[in-house]
This record gives C-alpha cells, structure tokens and sequence, in this order.
C-alpha cells in the first residue's frame, strides 16, 4: 500500500474539504494525518493518504478543483516513514513581539543548533504584532537552561519574548 | 471590609476612561513592581481602571500594564458572566499574590491587549489570591472558583509581564478571534 502526499491551497470557499475527501474516497484513499487552515485567508491542506491510487489518479480526479484556477493541488507518492517514538522531551517554544524579518529564521536555528527538531509549528501575524508557537523534541540531556539563555540573547536581539516550557502531557 | 462591600465609590476619586495599549507594547511584558495602594495617583489608576473596563464591551478584567502602566494594580467584575460561579463583583487589588490554586481547567481567552487571538490556557478553578484594597491598604484574602479564579489569574499574569500567549499549550492551541465584544 502506497503513500501519497497532497497539499491544495487557494481560495476559501465552502465545501473544498468535503470536495477534495470525496475525491480520495472514490479512489479507495485512506485519509491519515493532516492538517487543514486558513493562512491569511488562503485556505491550506497537507495530507497524508493511503491507498493504492497513483499520483496521476489522484491529480486526474482532483482537476475539476482546479480547472477554475482558484485552487493549486500537488499529489506526490511518497516513501512511508516510521514514526519514532519517545525520540525526546517534547518542548513548548514561544515567541511573540514586534514583526521583523528573520524571527523564525533566528530562534529555529538555535533550536537546531541544540539538536531539537520542530514538530509542529504556527505563526500568526496581526496588526504588526507576530507570534510563533511551536513543539520541540529535544534530544534527552539536552542543557534546558543553556538553550533558554541562547533563545532569550537571540529574543533580546530582535526585541520579542522568548519562552521554553516543557510540554504538558496529561495522560488519563 | 470584605471585597464584596466593595466598590468604586470607596475609592472618592472620578475615574476616566484610559486607552487600552495592546501587544508588542514593552509594558505588557515587563513585570510590573508593586505599589503604595494608599498612594493617590495609585488610587486614581484604581478608578481609572474600573472606568475603561465599564466602557469595553466583554472586559471583565483590566490590569495597569493594560494602560500602560507598569503598577501591580488591577480590577476584576464577572458579574453576570454565564461561566462566573463565585462572584464578588467589581473590585481592584494591588500587589496580589496567588496563595493557592487547584482543580485546574482548560479554557479558552481573549484579552483586549491581543485583540485579534484567543487561546486556550489552563487554569485553576479554584483560586485564594491575597492582595490589598486600593486607599485603605487593607489586606483582603479572596477564595473564589471558576470564571472569577480565570479572570483573576489572566489579571495576575499581566502583573507578573505575562500574556495568555505565554501559557498556552502547543501551537494549535490560538485561534484567530472571530468575536468583537
């Protein structure tokens, strides 16, 4: 069973959801993760589906939903990957302050710099007033307070806020 | 006197209405120092506060960093809320502090100084915060739950230069606001 990849980005309307999983289901796709949202008033999906449809199917079955030129899909097969478990210490990164070029760029590559991988990440922007959220795995004996230090030289550079917590987890 | 004997009048000075400064403002991420609550510019903030959470449609909380100004100061009023259990009305306190906090909840806030976002936080749903009545200085010891242990927590925070941001648990945990109240 293949793996496909599908982003669709455009114009928000109702019913792209409903139009696009409709499509994947009449090709037997099995819809995984993914995420769907608005950006800035685009509407955004990235999926992961399953199933054993080709690329080509799948773009083939979506161009009605793009013949209007309002929406751009891509379908790409892609190689399964395995999900590792208990890689690190989750983390929760915020940064909020003032917009300026290079916030992301900045406090990411600290975070790379220490070996922590980003799994998950928002920004939002309003009103000149920028905030990134994000989830870190941290490699385990990861220097917490020493990561913090450098995250908050690099906040103090651009002027924002800078918080590292660890994760809440509740389990029930 | 107890908190709930409490209101705006005791404090004899008008308030006026200040404008509200929202995020990035410097001010709303310094923690703010404590104050003289029998100081009378600090009693004027106290009305001054009252008077712009009266005016902002929805406001049930409004601390000085708010205005602008960096004073453990802040007032709370979730009178009517549907979610407010434990009610004490309207009333300021300075220099509060959290005694004790249990029973914690997540949900979901907005706030005036970050107006186009809301998040869900986690907080205590039952709270005791210590802290002083503006002019008299008296010490006033508040056990209070639900709605009013958010609101007071939310207000406790903008003294200590923290925003709902800063609590939130993951990235997709802030939403854009669709709601102007």
């Amino acid at each position: 069973m293949g793996e496909l990849a599908v982003t669709v980005i455009g114009h928000d309307r109702p019913g792209i959801i409903a139009d696009v999983s409709e499509a994947l289901a009449r090709l037997a796709l099995n819809l995984s993760d993914s995420t769907m949202t608005l950006l800035r008033g685009h509407f955004a999906m990235t999926l992961i589906c399953t199933g054993e449809a080709s690329a080509s199917q799948v773009e083939q079955e979506l161009a009605p939903l793009t013949a209007q030129g309002s929406l751009l899909v891509s379908v790409r097969e892609v190689t399964p990957e395995v999900t590792p478990v208990g890689a690190g210490e989750p983390y929760v990164l915020s940064v909020h302050g003032a917009d300026r070029l290079g916030i992301v760029a900045a406090v990411t590559r600290v975070i790379a710099e220490a070996g922590g991988n980003v799994t998950d990440l928002t920004t939002r922007l309003s009103d000149g007033f920028y905030v990134l959220l994000a989830q870190i795995d941290l490699p385990p004996g990861t220097d917490v307070a020493g990561l913090t230090a450098r995250l908050e030289a690099v906040g103090r550079d651009l002027n924002v806020g800078v918080g590292l917590r660890p994760a809440e987890v509740d389990v029930f | 006197m107890t908190v709930l004997e409490w209101n705006e009048q005791r404090l004899g000075v008008t308030g006026t209405v200040r404008p509200v400064v929202t995020a990035p403002a410097e001010v709303l991420s310094q923690p703010s120092p404590p104050v003289d609550p029998s100081d009378p510019q600090i009693v004027q903030l106290a009305a001054d506060l009252v008077a712009t959470m009266r005016v902002s449609p929805g406001c049930v909380g409004l601390a000085a960093p708010q205005v602008g100004v960096a004073a453990q100061v802040f007032c709370v009023d979730t009178s009517g809320h549907p979610r407010s259990k434990i009610c004490h009305g309207t009333f300021v306190l300075c220099n509060a502090r959290i005694v004790s906090a249990t029973r914690w909840e997540r949900g979901r806030e907005g706030c005036m100084s970050v107006p186009h976002l809301t998040g869900d936080v986690k907080r205590a749903t039952r709270l005791t915060v210590a802290g002083q009545l503006p002019g008299t200085g008296e010490e006033v010891v508040i056990e209070t739950n639900a709605f009013e242990a958010r609101a007071l927590q939310h207000e406790i925070d903008h003294c200590a230069g923290l925003l709902f941001l800063d609590r939130v648990p993951g990235p997709h945990a802030v939403y854009a606001r669709k709601v102007y109240l």
